[in-house]
């Protein structure tokens, strides 16, 4: 079962017209599944993780289904939204460590999070200290304010308390960028551990950071200003991409090894376009090496492969 | 995004390009997008800002040209005792208990109090501004001793200090006033200035600054300042009403100036001369009006301008 | 050859509290140097001091203790005239593009600042023309460019701008602080290989950052700072071959590969903490072999 999503768009209003943010994505995790969800700033990543979750001000619902676990998810409605909130889906926000009320200890909190979707703090609080444990943070914290904790800590905090009713769908926002290397991966590897101890059904970690993802995803979703560019199991994007942009990107990574002196990485040339206004056809094809006259027209996010999906005309329909 | 006509430009030779470059005037500019047409924009949909200013305007409009247009002179014992409006010989607003002329008085004291206003507000923002910036800037040592100064204007008991001053001039006239609301309002801006300096400076744009060699002084200036132009703007309206309440205070429990009328004083008399009990209602109300009008419009023009310039408020 | 940036002893104590009444260490005796034409990379993670050695360097923070020599000269003891003389030489530019530029003035303008202060009598023409040289050397097209607001340009381009700055000036030396964890991934690259190419001019650049793929790519050789204090440094390819202290190890250890899995490397980190601690209490830096040094704990013994 799990997540399925089918021709979604969601575009932001402006005084100028609309941003289109998200524009005609469809794709699925299922059970069990982490799926790593890259590109760069401004493609949309992060607007369609959020739009799964809660449509923040400026975001309109322009069209598309989303299913979760078979059954509708009316991500237009913000209401009837509150009843699979933290409980079928759950969200551990960009910047996660200045989530945490400053002024509430972290036992308060979380009380009040519970109270709030009417849970009893009580008939959890076990499970709670269970999973503190789990991840190496003591029970003493419940007594803490933020202040007095280190950024990994709160990371792992909010990742627990997150996941804490077992949520289908963990949507994870960019939750290494702020952490130091020594943090980065063992918030990382939790996101595993989630996952086999059956915490969480479903991940999207949404991230600029390919390698991080290669470490810690099954498969990996390439988004390129606002549309979907290739899905394939992570160790295939790394390793053979097809779309020209997963290509050009992958290519450009340095790792450790590679040196200048050696070996001298290339960018992609360009910028990519404005979403206000946005070329018809396919949004790469002004940097793409390949582009030609059919591009012109939107190629269709097509299975290449067993698991393998890209949307270019020169690889795959 | 630049203007379609440059396409063929950059396929010219590199030399051409740079002569042509430095010949052509300037391409048509594209306004940032918070620049000062979307500003404009949406202060003309703020219904608080449409309203606060047009009530504001219409009383400066008074205090213009009111004293041309009162038949009698403020001060002027002329009248008949205690008449209520009329049209007869000008007194719209009827006399006081003395015979004075309540219109007269009326629009010196509203003119009085923009006076008030811009003096004294203009000057604490003024010190305000020099502390802020300097204790904001230099930090250290600086910071610590222009706050100590702070404080202690801070804690001084203004009423206290104003009797003193009563006491030894006995002629004081509305600059006396303003300059001493200004001498003793300006630490709260001092602070708001230094808070939102210190941010600024921890912005890399003035650590390049620092690295172009501009002088400390113009960084504050050209860097520093503009960018908290809308937070000056508004600190600098409430400090202008803010002026007004003290200087309607002041005057209330005669402390105001001893050679003119203000609307606090008008409010000071009719109470003392049992105003409210003789029912003589042109005397008082007016003026009572006429400050919380004043005050009270430049406070929504504020909350409406912060509203216009923090784009995170504005509803779509 | 004497190094072009020599630093040494160099610590920063903050002052905090009332009237300073706490002393906070960021950054503890460091030593190192830069010579003409190389990249050395200061890496540390946050709270390591290395964007505070940046700014001591280029004197927009004054230092508690040491020396910092450009040239032989003590850059310490300038100011007024000396001051900007030194900044003919050596700049700097910072991790948030969109912050080095004050964003109610156009991009442009931050050459206008230094031809005020540098260039007051070039006329209009040929600083129309130093511009443009400038700017063709970072790879930019000044019609894309010029006359634009902040808000306006790509990350990327606001970087390159900020370097085609200091290269009107004529530096030598670049202190390149976190210039690229803003960029994304496809600019990157492009901005990191222009340091290569001004490195080839001749430029000594101090590149800081967190990242360490990043430093191992581009640099020559890596001190590697941990809460103030030097841990390793030496050549890149040996402290990234043969990493010596557990610090090093624990970092490389723990960095996204791409083509091996985090499975097939254990990361110590009770190991690393223990060796930290150590180092705390009483440790110099030795000398295991040319151009590759390590803290250990104890005396000046080898």
């Amino acid at each position: 079962m799990g997540l399925e999503v089918d021709d979604l768009r969601v575009f932001y209003r402006t005084l100028r017209g609309d941003v289109q943010a998200v524009d005609g994505v469809t794709f699925g995790v299922a059970d069990g599944e982490i799926m790593g969800l890259a590109g760069e700033s401004g493609c949309g990543k992060s607007s369609l993780g959020n739009s799964l979750v809660y449509l923040t001000g400026r975001m309109r619902y322009v069209g598309g289904g989303v299913k979760l676990d078979g059954a509708a998810l009316p991500i237009w409605d913000f209401e009837a939204m509150n009843e699979y909130r933290y409980r079928e889906i759950s969200v551990i926000p960009q910047y996660a460590m200045s989530a945490l009320n400053p002024t509430r200890k972290i036992g308060r909190m979380t009380s009040e999070l519970l109270h709030s979707r009417g849970v009893a703090y009580k008939s959890v609080v076990n499970e709670l200290l269970r999973r503190f444990e789990l991840v190496g943070l003591s029970e003493d914290v419940l007594a803490m304010y933020p202040i007095e904790l280190s950024g990994g800590m709160k990371q792992r905090t909010v990742m627990v308390i997150s996941t804490l009713l077992d949520p289908s769908l963990l949507i994870a926002d960019e939750i290494t960028s702020a952490l130091d290397v020594s943090s980065q991966r063992a918030v990382a590897e939790l996101l595993v551990e989630f996952r086999d101890r059956g915490f969480v059904k479903s991940t999207i970690v949404i991230t600029h950071d390919i390698s991080v993802l290669y470490q810690v995803a099954d498969t990996i979703l390439v988004m390129y200003a606002g549309h979907l560019a290739e899905k394939a199991p992570a160790d295939v994007i790394i390793n053979s991409p097809c779309h020209p942009y997963t290509k050009l990107l992958i290519s450009s990574l340095p790792e450790i090894g590679v040196r200048y002196s050696e070996k001298q990485l290339v960018g992609i040339p360009g910028t990519p376009p404005a979403l206000l206004d946005p070329p018809q056809g396919c949004r790469f094809k002004d940097r793409c090496p390949l582009a030609s006259a059919k591009c012109n027209r939107r190629p269709p996010f097509v299975d290449f492969d067993s698991g393998h999906q890209v949307a270019c005309w020169e690889v795959a329909a | 995004m630049s203007v379609p006509g440059r396409m063929s430009v950059s396929t010219a030779t590199k030399d051409v390009a740079a002569d042509v470059a430095v010949a052509l005037p300037a391409p048509v500019e594209e306004r940032p997008a918070s620049g000062l047409r979307e500003t404009l924009y949406f202060a003309a949909r703020n219904k608080k800002l449409v309203f606060g200013l047009a009530v504001t305007l219409s009383m400066l409009a008074i205090a213009i040209v009111g004293p041309y247009i009162a038949r009698h002179p403020p001060l002027e014992y002329g009248g008949q005792l205690s008449v209520p409006p009329t049209t007869r010989d000008g007194y719209w607003l009827g006399t006081t208990l003395l015979g004075q002329d309540v219109f007269a008085q009326f629009v010196t004291g509203v003119r009085m109090a923009f006076v008030v206003g811009a003096l004294g507000g203009g000057i604490a923002a003024i010190i305000g501004m020099v502390v802020g910036f300097t204790a904001g800037y230099r930090g250290g040592i600086v910071d610590e001793l222009l706050n100590m100064v702070t404080n202690v204007v801070l804690v001084i008991p203004t009423f206290a200090l104003l009797l003193v001053i009563a006491a030894y001039l006995q002629v004081r006239g509305i600059m006396t006033e303003a300059i001493f609301i200004g001498l003793t309002s300006w630490p709260w801006a001092a602070r708001a200035v230094r808070a939102q300096t210190f941010s600024l400076t921890s912005r890399d744009f003035v650590s390049l600054a620092r690295l172009s060699g501009e002088s400390s002084w113009k960084i504050i200036f050209k860097e520093i300042a503009p960018n908290m132009s809308s937070y000056l703007f508004m600190m600098f309206i409430l400090l202008f009403g803010g002026a007004i309440l003290i200087a309607a205070t002041l005057d209330f429990i005669g402390l105001g100036p001893s050679n003119t009328i203000s609307l606090g004083m008008m409010m000071q008399l009719s109470v003392q001369n049992a105003a409210l009990q003789l029912h003589l209602w042109w005397w008082f109300l007016p003026p009572g009006l006429a400050i919380m009008l004043i005050v009270g419009s430049l406070y929504v023009m504020n909350v409406g301008l912060d509203e216009v310039f923090n784009p995170r408020l504005r509803s779509m | 050859m004497s190094a072009m940036v020599e630093i040494e002893g160099c610590t920063k104590v903050y002052r905090v509290g009332s009237f300073g009444s706490t002393r906070l260490t960021a950054v503890r005796d460091v030593s190192f140097d830069v010579q003409a034409g190389e990249v050395v990379s200061l890496i540390g993670e946050s709270g390591s001091g290395k964007s505070t050695i940046g700014r001591m360097i280029l004197r927009l923070s004054p230092v508690s203790a040491g020396t910092i020599r450009f040239n032989g000269e003590d850059v310490a003891a300038l100011k007024g005239r000396g001051l900007r003389e030194y900044h003919r030489h050596a700049q700097g530019v910072f991790q948030d593009p969109f912050s080095s530029y004050n964003p109610i003035y156009k991009a442009d303008r931050v050459f206008t600042m230094v031809k005020d202060t540098y260039f007051p009598a070039v006329d209009a023409h040929d600083w129309a023309r130093k511009i443009n040289a400038s700017l063709e050397a970072v790879s930019l097209d000044p019609t894309q460019v010029l006359h634009k607001y902040p808000h306006q340009l790509s990350g990327g381009q606001l970087q390159r701008l900020l370097v085609a700055r200091a290269l009107l000036l004529d530096i030598d030396f670049l202190v390149a602080d976190e210039i690229i964890s803003m960029l994304d991934a496809s600019t990157r690259i492009d901005v990191l290989n222009l340091l290569g190419d001004l490195k080839a001019r001749g430029l000594g650049i101090l590149f800081i950052t967190h990242d360490l793929s990043l430093g191992n790519y581009i640099s020559d050789r890596t001190v590697i700072l941990r809460r103030g204090v030097i841990v390793e440094m030496g050549a890149t390819v040996k402290v990234f071959g043969d990493p010596q202290h557990a610090y090093t190890q624990m970092l490389l250890e723990s960095v996204p590969h791409l083509h091996r899995k985090w499975e097939d490397m254990k990361a110590d980190y009770a190991r690393a903490d223990a060796a930290i601690e150590s180092d705390a209490i009483d440790s110099t830096l030795v000398e295991l072999e040319p151009d590759h040094l390590v803290r250990r704990a104890g005396g000046a013994s080898a």
